[in-house]
């Protein structure tokens, strides 16, 4: 065996597996969901059969020809997406809630990530582990660990009602709403953001914020003039790593959320679980994943900035 | 008066004092150098004066304002970092832009003062190109335009050519002394480098452990170090140690251990009996197979080649003598076709004149 083939052998065996994982579990489903959008729901759910059993002969054969595939293969199923508001105005709501979702994460994580960053360095790695910390308890637990500190008996309603009702402010409900939607999807999707935060702010050359400030620049300037935009980088991944996963959840608003909490996720799920209709769940789905693509390059465009000739 | 005052300036961390007592002036256009090896506070002297570190006790002075407890983005004193610390988000002209637009300048000023700027330092058709995409001696003039476009009181430069290689170094101190005169501002100038520091500076102040061992004009501090550390420190020296025996107006005797007694020039305040360090460059002694004898100025040795370390333009004899001390001389390979002159074990004397030596009190 020559060195050249040895080495393609060896690529092959170091990325072949994943790459068959990734063929098998990810793009032969999209494709599989891709197709069904365009097919009728079966008479008991999953998707209208195209292949028919012949009961007297028991042979098996096609049943889609070029006469009849409209009874087969249709555009209806995305032109109900875009026919009924309900549907559009759902994918509005989902995408505000991931978007507010990620802005808080934001917030809530760059100081956290920028202190743990310039924390000794002894320090910084069991900072970082307690940041991962609450990943060791199950997600499910966590979520039902807030359904009980946000229900009407738990400490937080009783606490901030107890507040309320000093100036005689009925009491409010906070579980099964929205706001218990967006808290508890930033509380699971913290660490997300504040990792590669730290990751990106951990590497800055702490000379350029010394040069920055002996050429005149004010602590406001030298966080919005250069720690800021160097840390963009860890912002995208972050906020990327945030707003996907929680525009797609549906166990959060499905637990904390009630009816009116609900977002695409749940919609999408129970297209597939309880109206059985796979094909207008698989475009819920296409429909879902199409606008992230859009959002991910909007947001490449954006990190690539292009304002080199400008002053 | 001075444009910039250091009074009796202290720094401690924990307990090392890392700037013990100084007290200097630099005047206004000055090239003034702080030389010295590491850890003899010329960086933490340099911190102070831009604002980095306040001093424990002393003050700093600039136009005869006190500086203490002024911040560094609030000082007329702008730097030139070891490592540039360029923005690497920002092009060329923006990080040159950057000290006017914190300084709240008119864009239309910025423009202009930035291109003048870095025409200065040759580097125009750089403006939009990225540091990334810079050598490292682009790089070096993009810190200095930086530091220098909105026109500092004082420049302060944190051994800005450490990172180059040798003959880019040599161009840069050309630059740097050229770019000195042109624009008039006080430059303050920190290295490790005597080589440097001769070629650069009016005036130097060689330190060591927290203090200026000498404050001179380059030419005094090679010629007449004050200390056994200056004449150590500053080029190649032979630092022979030795015992006043007898002064005079014009001349000294000094005996060196083992060797005899010589000739050299009094020094101020030498008394008989006194030990101290004849300090001999290289470069002073004559060197030959024979060197002609009898004259009353000079001082005369024998000895044999014990190491010869061939430089190029000139080469290095070690000359052991008949006691076995060394002796370091140098000849200059100016002949053509003579590489060297003589060879391990050639049996060579040395002489050099009475006053070629500087005499420093122990």
């Amino acid at each position: 065996m020559s060195i050249s083939t040895s080495k393609r052998v060896s690529k092959w065996l170091i990325s072949g597996p994943p790459l068959l994982y990734l063929l098998i579990f990810f793009a032969i489903p999209t494709g599989m969901m891709a197709l069904a959008a365009f097919r009728f729901p079966g008479d008991y759910g999953g998707l209208m059969p195209l292949f028919g059993t012949d009961a007297a002969t028991g042979k098996t054969t096609l049943l889609i020809n070029a006469q009849n595939w409209h009874d087969y293969i249709t555009l209806d199923n995305f032109a109900r997406f875009f026919q009924e508001p309900v549907f559009i105005e759902l994918f509005i709501k989902s995408f505000c809630y991931a978007g507010l979702t990620t802005l808080l994460c934001l917030v809530l994580s760059y100081p956290l990530a920028w202190l743990i960053a310039r924390s000794p360095k002894k320090w910084r790695d069991l900072l970082v582990l307690l940041v991962i910390l609450p990943f060791w308890s199950n997600f499910l637990i966590r979520v039902y660990a807030w359904m009980i500190i946000l229900g009407p008996q738990g400490y937080f309603a009783k606490v901030v009602n107890g507040f309320l009702g000093m100036f005689g402010v009925e009491p409010l409900q906070f579980l099964f709403t929205p706001f218990a939607v967006v808290l508890v999807l930033v509380y699971v999707h913290l660490p997300f953001m504040v990792l590669p935060l730290y990751a990106n702010l951990e590497k800055h050359d702490m000379a350029l914020l010394d040069a920055a400030q002996d050429l005149g620049a004010s602590r406001w300037q030298r966080f919005w003039k250069v720690t800021w935009p160097l840390s963009l980088p860890g912002v995208y991944a972050g906020a990327a790593l945030v707003f996907i996963p929680a525009l797609g959840i549906f166990a959060v608003p499905d637990l904390v959320g009630g009816t009116d909490g609900i977002m695409i996720g749940n919609l999408i799920k129970q297209q597939f679980l309880d109206s059985r209709d796979w094909p207008f769940g698989s475009v819920l789905s296409i429909m879902l994943t199409l606008s992230v693509l859009i959002m991910a390059g909007l947001m490449s465009l954006l990190g690539r900035g292009g304002k080199r000739n400008a002053l | 008066m001075a444009l910039l005052e250091i009074r009796d300036v202290v720094k401690r961390f924990g307990d090392f004092t890392a700037v013990n007592h100084v007290s200097l002036s630099v005047e206004a256009g000055e090239f003034f150098t702080l030389l010295g090896p590491s850890g003899c506070g010329k960086t933490t002297l340099l911190r102070m004066l831009a604002g980095f570190e306040q001093p424990d006790s002393g003050e700093l002075l600039l136009d005869g304002k006190s500086l203490n407890g002024v911040p560094p983005e609030k000082r007329p004193v702008h730097t030139v970092f070891q490592s540039y610390a360029l923005f690497p988000h920002m092009t060329v002209q923006q990080n040159v832009a950057f000290p006017l637009k914190m300084a709240g300048v008119a864009p239309d000023q910025i423009k202009a003062r930035v291109a003048e700027v870095l025409e200065d330092v040759r580097l125009q058709q750089f403006a939009t190109r990225m540091p990334s995409e810079l050598s490292g001696g682009q790089r070096q003039r993009v810190a200095i335009a930086r530091a220098l476009v909105n026109r500092p009181r004082v420049l302060l430069l944190d051994e800005p050519l450490s990172a180059l290689d040798a003959k880019l170094r040599e161009q840069m101190q050309l630059e740097l002394i050229n770019l000195q005169k042109e624009v008039g501002i006080t430059f303050i100038y920190v290295t490790h480098d005597q080589g440097e520091a001769l070629a650069l500076s009016h005036r130097i102040a060689v330190m060591s452990q927290g203090q200026v061992e000498q404050l001179d004009a380059p030419e005094n501090i090679y010629s007449y170090p004050k200390s056994r550390f200056v004449a150590d420190f500053i080029g190649q020296c032979n630092l022979l140690d030795a015992t006043i025996r007898s002064v005079s107006a014009e001349r000294m005797q000094i005996e060196i251990e083992g060797v005899g007694t010589l000739d050299t020039l009094p020094v101020a305040g030498a008394t008989v009996g006194q030990k101290g360090t004849l300090a001999l460059r290289p470069e002073k002694i004559k060197l030959g197979a024979s060197v002609a004898t009898g004259n009353a100025d000079e001082v005369h040795f024998k000895g044999k080649v014990h190491d010869c370390l061939y430089l190029g333009d000139v080469t290095v004899y070690i000359v052991e003598l008949e006691n076995g001390m060394l002796i370091e001389t140098m000849l200059p390979n100016a002949a053509p076709g003579r590489a060297r002159f003589f060879d391990d074990n050639d049996q060579v004397e040395l002489a050099w004149r009475f006053d070629a030596g500087h005499f420093v009190l122990a």
